[in-house]
């Protein structure tokens, strides 16, 4: 048996396992409390307060990723002394933040301005200095925009914890400090960052501080549709989400895959755009005077038919090989091995396992 | 993969072969990176100092090709040592004699002498390996591409079976496998010699089950040819290929041969995404649909079978290629019609025990491993738990042998080819993608700096590498990741096409060519 | 009836004549924003934003109010068309609250699509901003003449019924306001709160007071239902918010009709999960109503009670 404590959050009674924390214990039961930092599959710093808690007989207001459900213990998670703390370290955020919803391309996914709604905060309560950091956006995969970073520092934990790269830290003092590699140098300094582009801080970034730079400007986040589908290139079988716009795929986003989790690649992630490649082949092609040209359906399968078959019925159907593909779908190389077993009559059909 | 890729992270010895882990499958070296962080043991076989190398307790950097030596030499402390699990040898394995006999003369003084790598590290790599809770190995085309690719996979099975590192969580024998849905190629009887789920075409009962499954009188008895072998054979036994997206052009080894080969067939249809280097020789070329353009299923390295989804709809006129070779076999008097993708996995599952509790609808739920024999089992986390797939584990005693081609006065470099981490095979997506090739545009030679200076060479010199079979200029990139003596690059780039160089050769059991290692020279170029 | 064949973008178009530029190239499958154009309510041209390049004219023209002719050769995207856009856009944004953080129209508004479409970040046009109370007198329509554009849609559609024309342009220059007469507010106004205002406006000058901070546009689902309290036909669409509504909001009036508050009443009370308080006006006050009351069905529920004793 595993000991439980038994809770009354929100005149709630809630039993969780002895060592959950009052964030969790919350979820637990449907009630809704706003996170920065907090992430379920990093360490839990504690830092960012938007989860802060009523718990009568507390000395302040607890942060509830951080507080651990006793037995008895009753929590206020909406009283008006967390709803005045919440807005105002919402107000303080956005005190330096740039007022930049209109393009922001975390416009509709940004947990700042899910929370300003939802608290009815508007961004002018404390005037005064903001930062005027350069953007960066010389590499091919990640614009960071340290002017919207909140200082979660979920991107810090997850390169450290789940990527295992370690090249971002916290840099600086008080309102100077900033997520940077080492020796405050970019991301594509790879000899001093360390940095593969896998764009996992990306995926865990709650605002717009970190963006997938080929996704900016292709659309809004709610006129995209997301398809959850399975990585083309190596063994591993990450799992992502396409992202949809118009019919075309305009970007690759985390999913929580069976086996990868949010984390991705650089390949997985940013190496989508082929599928748009103007090189794509668009119509059958068959070889005339040495050329190819274009040509219809009907006329290629017939002519592949015909040779095929005429092959089959000279040489017998063993003289025809078949080159099937790792890249394909299981459905398909099955199909080949069925097409090449059944109607062309042959055993020689492999794929480049080998190679 | 005997276990699963989450399993890694909770093993106590790491073993890792040929394999450049964080840039060819860098979410795997996510696990091996966590497992570092929990505290286990990581030892490297590799002659390259890789990234994953550098984070190893021991970087055993042997000498090209002499994996067989270094893993019998492990096997000899361990048995010298007493450290082997008498138990499970006892109980589950047969043959221990004769191996034990063959690995006798693999003393760690004998095997430094053909590796280079220190006796003493090999006897704590032993120890480390036989001592450990639980003790994964990883390998992949490092291990696999030479002529001897099958004895070291023997090798390697052997050392597990001697100390009982398999059959259990975190600790088995795992090829990394290099392309999405390589293992479900093998699956699905892409094979010559195999119908799906690995079904013998040389047994009759299987070609009687299929041939009812698929309402024809009879099936082709005789094993088919190998991929090298249809190329080797073109023109020749093999007069016309289908090539469906693959591009052996690039991949294969000894471009130049190929391209000759595929030019004397009577006749070539290439079916792909792009207008590849192979597809430019075809007769026919058709149009397919890319992964995000269709349904269906991947299986991955560790037998996992997910979902593809189709997000849009094919460019132009392209369709899937499950489309067209039913539009093939249909126009050649066989109709095959599916209404979907699924469909087609129903039919997969009738015919294939390890996928026959597995469908769409269970896909939907979450993914699941085979094998999977009914629609109530969980799947199979990880391989030969108290039992082998043959009964007893056997031992296959092997002999190191050295590879085919080995320098000489006039070709005094080994030749390895890899990957790169911004790159995929033959690049024909990856550099189509408008981030990686803008920043990864050109490859490059990896050359020790004692060589380089030898040469006279500086960073970014071209240089012009040639094989007793070809010639290729690329620039060079002064590094301490090779050894003096060894040069290396990847396949990936068509500016590049280093196999041109690479040596046909081949392991005669699996086929798989020496791709990792071959003599070259290499002079300044201009 | 004569056609008219012109090219748009390289594309031949054969559209019927007297056709828009703007219906012609939006037929054609080109974008093309609009503010002021109201398809119900076409040909006024105000807001410039639709301009496109003809080859010959004087200056760019202003598509929803340029006939398509034959022979004429379009461009719907030129440089010099895009960058009279962003002008447009950044002259809006000079005198626009950037409060898309908390506005109710987030994610619906069409100056913040095309910003975002032509990537105007912000205004580079410094200067005074108008600071006009919010005039939320009405229960069902907050007005923030703050976020308006000035496109009039609001307007002429007010003015479509002859008995309404409550609203329209007053002042001048930057002063220039959409207001009922003598400048009062909604609630002292002849207005009857039948919202065809609020549902034009392209930006959230005009939103429903029942349903701010109730959702985010782009978290809520409409689906269309035509109004049964009347043969008029209008169309009002339920917001749902996962499976429930949480209001209902005017999409069109039937053709020629008025589209009024009681059966935007009705429809609330048949369809939302939790029907807002019904306001009437009394004395030129609003007050909270029955339901029977606020539908004028007092009578009616007065009768079949005394029938069902």
């Amino acid at each position: 048996m595993v000991a439980t404590v038994t809770l009354t959050i929100d005149g709630i009674q809630v039993t969780v396992p002895k060592g959950t924390t009052v964030l969790e214990a919350a979820e637990s039961v449907g009630i809704f409390i706003p996170t920065f930092c907090h992430d379920p599959e990093l360490s839990k710093p504690g830092a960012c307060r938007i989860c802060v808690v009523e718990i009568p007989g507390a000395r302040n207001l607890p942060a509830s990723c951080v507080t651990e459900a006793t037995e008895g213990m009753v929590v206020y998670t909406a009283s008006d002394a967390v709803i005045e703390a919440r807005k105002t370290n919402l107000e303080l955020l956005l005190a330096n933040h740039p007022d930049d919803c209109l393009t922001c391309h975390k416009n509709g996914e940004c947990r700042l301005q899910e929370y300003a709604y939802y608290y009815g905060v508007r961004a002018d309560a404390f005037p005064g200095e903001k930062h005027q950091y350069p953007i960066e956006d010389d590499n091919p995969f990640i614009v960071r925009d340290m002017n919207k970073c909140i200082l979660c520092g979920k991107c810090v934990r997850m390169c450290q914890e789940i990527q295992g790269n370690n090249v971002i830290d916290f840099a600086y003092r008080g309102f100077n400090a900033i997520v940077t590699p080492a020796m405050n140098t970019t991301y594509s300094d790879t000899d001093i960052s360390n940095c593969v582009f896998c764009g996992n801080c990306v995926s865990v970034c709650p605002v717009g501080a970190l963006s997938e730079k080929a996704m900016l400007g292709m659309g809004r986040r709610w006129e995209m549709k997301k398809v959850t589908t399975t990585c083309p290139y190596c063994g591993v079988g990450c799992s992502f989400d396409l992202n949809v716009k118009d019919g075309k795929v305009v970007g690759v986003t985390s999913t929580d895959g069976d086996v990868n989790g949010r984390a991705l690649c650089v390949k997985g992630r940013f190496g989508y755009g082929f599928i748009h490649h103007p090189d794509r082949l668009k119509t059958p092609l068959i070889k005339k005077d040495g050329k190819l040209v274009e040509a219809t359906w009907d006329e290629a399968i017939a002519l592949v038919a015909e040779k095929m078959g005429a092959v089959k019925e000279q040489y017998g159907g063993e003289t025809i090989g078949l080159i099937s593909s790792a890249r394909c779908t299981n459905e398909e190389n099955y199909l080949m091995n069925k097409l090449g077993r059944v109607v062309l009559g042959t055993n020689s059909i492999d794929h480049c396992a080998r190679l | 993969m005997t276990n699963s890729i989450g399993e890694i992270a909770d093993a106590d010895f790491i073993l890792s072969t040929g394999t450049n882990t964080t840039e060819g499958h860098p979410v795997i070296g996510i696990q091996v990176k966590k497992a570092l962080r929990k505290g286990a043991t990581l030892a490297v076989i590799d002659p390259r100092k890789t990234e994953v190398a550098e984070l190893a307790k021991y970087h055993l950097r042997l000498k090209s090709g002499t994996d067989i030596a270094l893993l019998n030499g492990l096997a000899n402390v361990i048995i010298a040592e007493e450290l082997w699990n008498k138990e499970f040898v006892q109980e589950r394995t047969e043959e221990f004699e004769a191996f034990k006999a063959t690995v006798a003369k693999y003393t760690p003084e004998y095997v430094e002498g053909i590796t280079g790598v220190p006796a003493e590290t090999i006897k704590e790599v032993a120890r480390g390996y036989a001592k450990a809770k639980s003790a994964a190995i990883l390998y992949t085309m490092g291990l696999t591409q030479h002529i001897c690719g099958t004895h070291n996979v023997f090798a390697v099975a052997n050392l597990t079976m001697l100390c009982g590192q398999i059959g259990k969580a975190s600790s088995g024998v795992n090829p990394l496998r290099g392309q999405n849905n390589v293992q479900g190629a093998c699956d699905m009887g892409a094979l010559p010699a195999f119908f799906p789920a690995y079904q013998p075409v040389a047994a009759e009962a299987n070609r009687a089950k299929f041939a009812a499954a698929w309402g024809v009188d009879e099936l082709p008895a005789k094993p088919g040819l190998t991929v090298g072998e249809i190329i080797d054979q073109a023109g020749k036994a093999i007069k016309a290929i289908y090539i469906m997206g693959e591009n052996p052009v690039l991949s294969d080894p000894d471009a130049n041969h190929v391209v000759h080969a595929l030019e004397s067939l009577d006749f070539l249809v290439v079916q792909d995404i792009f207008l590849t280097e192979t597809a430019q020789l075809a007769d026919v070329v058709l149009p397919a649909a890319s992964y995000a353009e269709k349904d269906g299923t991947f299986s991955n390295t560790e037998r996992r079978v997910q979902r593809v989804r189709k997000a849009i709809e094919p460019v132009g006129q392209a369709k899937p290629d499950y489309e067209i070779i039913c539009m093939i076999g249909t126009a050649m008097g066989y109709p095959m019609n599916y209404d979907s993708a699924s469909e087609i996995f129903e039919e997969i599952a009738r015919v294939t025990p390890s996928y026959a509790g597995i469908s769409y609808e269970r896909l939907e739920q979450g993914s699941l491993q085979w094998p999977c024999p009914t629609a109530d089992h969980p799947g199979t986390r990880f391989l030969h738990v108290g039992k082998f797939g043959r009964g007893l584990g056997k031992f296959h005693p092997v002999e190191h042998i050295p590879p085919a081609e080995m320098p000489d006065e006039e070709y005094p470099f080994i030749l390895s080819t890899g990957r790169r981490r911004y790159h995929y095979h033959t690049g024909t997506m990856t550099q189509r993608t408008g981030a990686l090739e803008v920043f990864y545009p050109t490859e490059f030679l990896e050359i020790n700096c004692v060589d380089a200076e030898k040469l006279g060479v500086c960073d970014g010199d071209m240089l012009k590498v040639s094989s007793r079979r070809g010639t290729v200029e690329v620039a060079a990139k002064i590094t301490d990741k090779v050894v003096p003596g060894m040069v290396f690059t990847s396949f990936q780039y068509p500016d590049v096409p280093i196999n041109k160089l690479t040596n046909p050769a081949r392991c005669p059991i699996s086929k798989i060519p020496e791709y990792k290692v071959c003599a070259v020279k290499v002079e300044k170029a201009g | 009836m004569a056609n008219a064949t012109l090219t748009i973008n390289g594309v031949q178009v054969t559209v019927p004549a007297g056709t828009s530029l703007l219906d012609a190239a939006t037929g054609a499958g080109f974008f093309v924003p609009t503010l002021c154009h109201d398809p119900a309510n076409p040909g006024y041209g105000g807001c410039r934003i639709c301009v496109v390049d003809v080859k010959g004219a004087r200056a760019l023209v202003a598509s929803c109010v340029t006939e398509a002719t034959n022979g004429m050769v379009v461009e719907t995207e030129s440089p010099a068309v895009q960058e009279a856009r962003k002008t447009i856009i950044e002259l809006l944004l000079a005198n626009h609250p950037t409060d898309c953080l908390t506005c109710d129209k987030n994610g619906d508004c069409r100056l913040q699509d095309y910003a975002y479409r032509y990537g105007v970040r912000k205004s580079s046009f410094e200067g005074e901003r108008h600071n006009y109370p919010i005039d939320n007198s009405n229960p069902y329509i907050t007005r923030d003449l703050n976020k308006c554009v000035l496109c009039g849609k609001c307007v002429r559609t007010c003015a479509q019924v002859s008995d309404r024309q409550v609203i329209d342009f007053a002042y001048r220059g930057f002063n220039t306001k959409v207001a009922p007469a003598m400048d009062t507010n909604l609630a002292e106004s002849a207005c009857v709160s039948c919202a065809r205002c609020v549902a034009v406006c392209p930006v959230g000058a005009l939103t429903y007071t029942p349903l701010a901070g109730k959702g985010r546009t782009y978290e809520l689902r409409k689906e269309t239902v035509t109004c049964s309290f009347c043969e008029a036909g209008c169309q009002f669409d339920l917001n749902y918010k996962g499976d429930k509504v949480i209001g209902v909001t005017a999409n069109a009036p039937g053709e020629g009709r008025p589209l009024c508050l009681k059966g935007r009443l009705g429809m609330e009370l048949r369809y939302a999960d939790k029907p807002l308080t019904p306001m009437l006006k009394k004395d030129d006050e609003f007050v909270a109503v029955s339901w029977a009351e606020a539908l004028g069905l007092e009578d009616v529920l007065a009768k079949i009670k005394e029938l069902e004793k």
